[in-house]
């Protein structure tokens, strides 16, 4: 793949200040008691690590990820109002309402999605890696985890077992510098996490700076064509969250200097100017495009607030007990359970 | 006696930093429990008071966390091991079923594991269906683990008091629900005021039939136990504390009352506490008994995000009534 075009880039944008009007509404709806629940965690500060990477995939590939989940959705093309709603637990979110938050995801666009067990989702990556490989296709999955999730068993037992078997999965570290509210220093031995993955013989593109698309394009480029051909690949993106953790923890919001390094992050590397600046530098002034895009953004997000208040809550027995089994022939008729599966 | 009214979490606060003033081989360790003072509040202060010797933040890793505090114990210490929520004690499971549970037995008797996890149960506010589980029953299962599950502030105190001391492993639950719930503790408390080990408790005396919880269940049948005194039902409450070991002393003195029980629990219904407890009553009481057993528990099904529904499976007061009535 070579360097992005001008309506790549545009579009790269119009995918950023969408994430980031979504995002920023998901938290005031939060505040304003619209969204409720305890789990809402935002992409926020981290657009440009899931727009770059993943604009170096082509359609039949695949991506999962953690419960930061709503940025990747809608880079993948997930209808906001279905997204949205879900949100709100409604009948008419991509999961019916079942799945909230974390855990959105969609058959149509590859989406196997996100996941609320820290580490929980990487042995499912090597598992649809391993459908590819299994039946010949150079399909590749694309998987997220945190810094925090480096840490876990689930990552080491998955990234190792797509080493030996040779499994398509591009690695993706999302370094924000926090899991929770406990800096990578002080609970990781190894801080240069793609390291860790380099230890199982998985090839390395090291890391790069996840505030800008472009540089996070180039790089991931490589490893998806790496990965195509031979087998795993890692990349850790270096990025940040602006909304801490989740809506629920309020004691990020107490501590000084993680306040103080926020507005540094923002001043200095915020990636919806770094690529506005990107492609002014590039393509001269493009301001009226990006105003469209900005005012699509809204637009798009206040249909899917309006979309999603006006769906119905699910509230039937049927409905909570519905989808927990497929429907079986296999079945013996008169085997009970107590109450799931009863369609 | 003069009392106050304390939250659980505050109560389960004193009793861990009183235990860690006692007693130099008491810490804590966990994912934030040091200087973001607990996911729950619960270690507050303590990485002030203690040190990072002592009140130790672990990477997000269960599996270790899990079996380090057993060979810490095994080797002297006495761990009070954090899991975040209980969900996250899934990812320890081997850890706390196959060693915590069994190195005394197949080293026979060579060592001793007095470790304590701690860990947040419970489900509600659409934490989704990973994140919703009051999965006790599962951990009672395992021989060699004793399970403590309090109700309120008092008892969570004493029993978290004698977890600590006791020379075997202890999961003990903290039902996220009650973490705020005030109740009575009284002023003059003894810091030595533990809560022996598989000791039940009666938490409301009736003649007409005996509702047996533990955790949260307990404040849905006192509720039940309420409702159900306006229509002249005498209901008595059994708060069995502790799976294991298991008070059935106490559940069967209170059924040779009452010949009526319905058992409340927040876990999953199919191999149960439920399950459990009827199955004794059956057993040890049939002469006693004048209708069938009860149960009342959480629908069978994973928990839904979205609200409706997520409360359409809960249990509840009103499931706990509507129980009763049927086997009057
Ligand atoms: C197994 C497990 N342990 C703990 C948690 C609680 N938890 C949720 S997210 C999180 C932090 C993860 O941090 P990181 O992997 O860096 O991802 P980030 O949130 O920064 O995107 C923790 C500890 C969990 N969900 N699952
Ligand atoms: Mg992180």
């Amino acid at each position: 793949m070579g360097s992005p075009d001008k309506n790549m880039l545009l579009d790269w944008y119009r995918q950023m200040v969408l994430i980031r009007e979504f995002e920023e509404t998901c938290h005031r709806l939060y505040e304003e008691k619209r969204i409720t629940g305890v789990y809402l965690h935002l992409y926020s500060g981290h657009e440009a690590s899931g727009v770059g990477s993943m604009a170096a995939l082509r359609k039949t590939d695949h991506v999962i990820t953690a419960y930061r989940d709503h940025g990747i959705a809608l880079i993948l093309g997930m209808d906001p109002k279905a997204v949205m709603a879900e949100m709100m637990g409604k009948k008419t979110g991509s999961s019916g309402g079942k799945g909230g938050s974390m855990h959105l995801a969609s058959k149509d666009h590859n989406f196997w999605g996100g996941y609320a067990i820290v580490g929980g989702h990487l042995p499912l990556a090597a598992g649809i890696a391993l459908e590819a490989r299994y039946n010949g296709k150079d399909d590749v999955t694309m998987t997220y985890v945190g810094d925090g999730a480096t840490n876990n068993g689930y990552f080491h037992e998955s990234l190792n077992m797509s080493a030996i078997w040779d499994l398509p999965v591009i690695w993706i570290i999302e370094n924000n510098g926090y899991g929770m509210g406990t800096e990578v220093e002080r609970a990781s031995g190894q801080t240069e996490l793609y390291r860790k993955a380099e230890a199982y013989g998985i090839k390395s593109f090291g890391r790069v700076d996840a505030q800008n698309a472009l540089e996070v394009y180039a790089v991931a480029s490589k490893a998806v064509e790496y990965a195509r051909e031979n087998g795993p690949a890692v990349i850790e993106h270096v990025t940040y969250r602006y909304r801490g953790h989740g809506v629920s923890d309020k004691q990020y919001d107490a501590r000084e200097d993680m306040s103080a390094e926020l507005k540094e992050w923002m001043a200095t590397r915020e990636p919806i100017k770094i690529l506005r600046d990107c492609i002014e530098e590039m393509h001269g002034d493009v301001s009226e495009m990006l105003a469209r895009h900005e005012a699509d953004a809204k637009r798009i997000v206040a249909e899917s607030v309006k979309f999603a208040e006006s769906s119905e809550l699910p509230s039937s027995r049927q409905e909570l007990l519905r989808n927990t089994y497929v429907p079986s022939e296999l079945v013996h008729k008169t085997a009970q359970s107590i109450g799931a599966g009863i369609d | 006696m003069a009392a106050r009214n304390v939250a659980m979490r505050e109560a389960i606060r004193r009793a861990l930093r009183e235990e860690m003033q006692r007693d130099e081989n008491v810490f804590v360790m966990g994912e934030e429990v040091a200087y973001w003072q607990g996911t729950h509040r619960v270690t507050r202060g303590f990485l002030e008071e203690f040190g990072e010797r002592r009140v130790r933040d672990t990477p997000i890793s269960e599996m270790a966390i899990g079996g380090v505090a057993v060979g810490a114990a095994m080797a002297g210490l006495r761990p009070v091991a954090e899991f975040m929520t209980i969900n996250f004690a899934f990812l320890a499971l081997d850890a706390i079923a196959n060693h915590a549970a069994k190195v005394r037995y197949f080293f026979d008797g060579m060592f001793k594991v007095p470790l304590v996890y701690r860990a947040a149960s419970g489900w509600g506010n659409q934490a989704t269906a990973s994140h919703s589980h009051a999965p006790e029953p599962i951990f009672a299962h395992f021989p060699g683990l004793y399970v403590g599950c309090p109700s309120n502030s008092l008892d969570a105190y004493g029993m978290l008091k004698a977890s600590i001391r006791d020379d075997n492993p202890v999961l003990f639950t903290e039902s996220i629900a009650l973490y705020p719930k005030p109740s009575p503790m009284p002023d003059d408390l003894d810091e030595d005021s533990l809560i022996p080990i598989g000791k039940g408790d009666i938490k409301r005396e009736g003649s007409d039939v005996t509702l047996v919880a533990y955790a949260r269940g307990v404040d849905w049948a006192l509720q039940a136990a309420r409702n159900l005194a306006r229509d002249g039902v005498d209901a008595e409450v059994v708060d069995l504390r502790w799976l294991r070991p298991l008070d059935m002393a106490l559940v069967y003195d209170s059924f040779k009352k009452t010949n009526r029980c319905v058992i409340v629990e927040e876990s999953l219904p199919m191999y149960s506490f439920g399950g459990e407890i009827a199955a004794l009553l059956q057993e040890n009481m049939f002469d006693y008994m004048d209708a069938p057993i009860k149960r009342v528990a959480a629908e069978d099904v994973p928990l839904p995000y979205s609200k409706e529904i997520e409360l359409l499976a809960l249990p509840n007061a009103q499931k706990v009534v509507d129980a009763v009535k049927e086997i009057l």
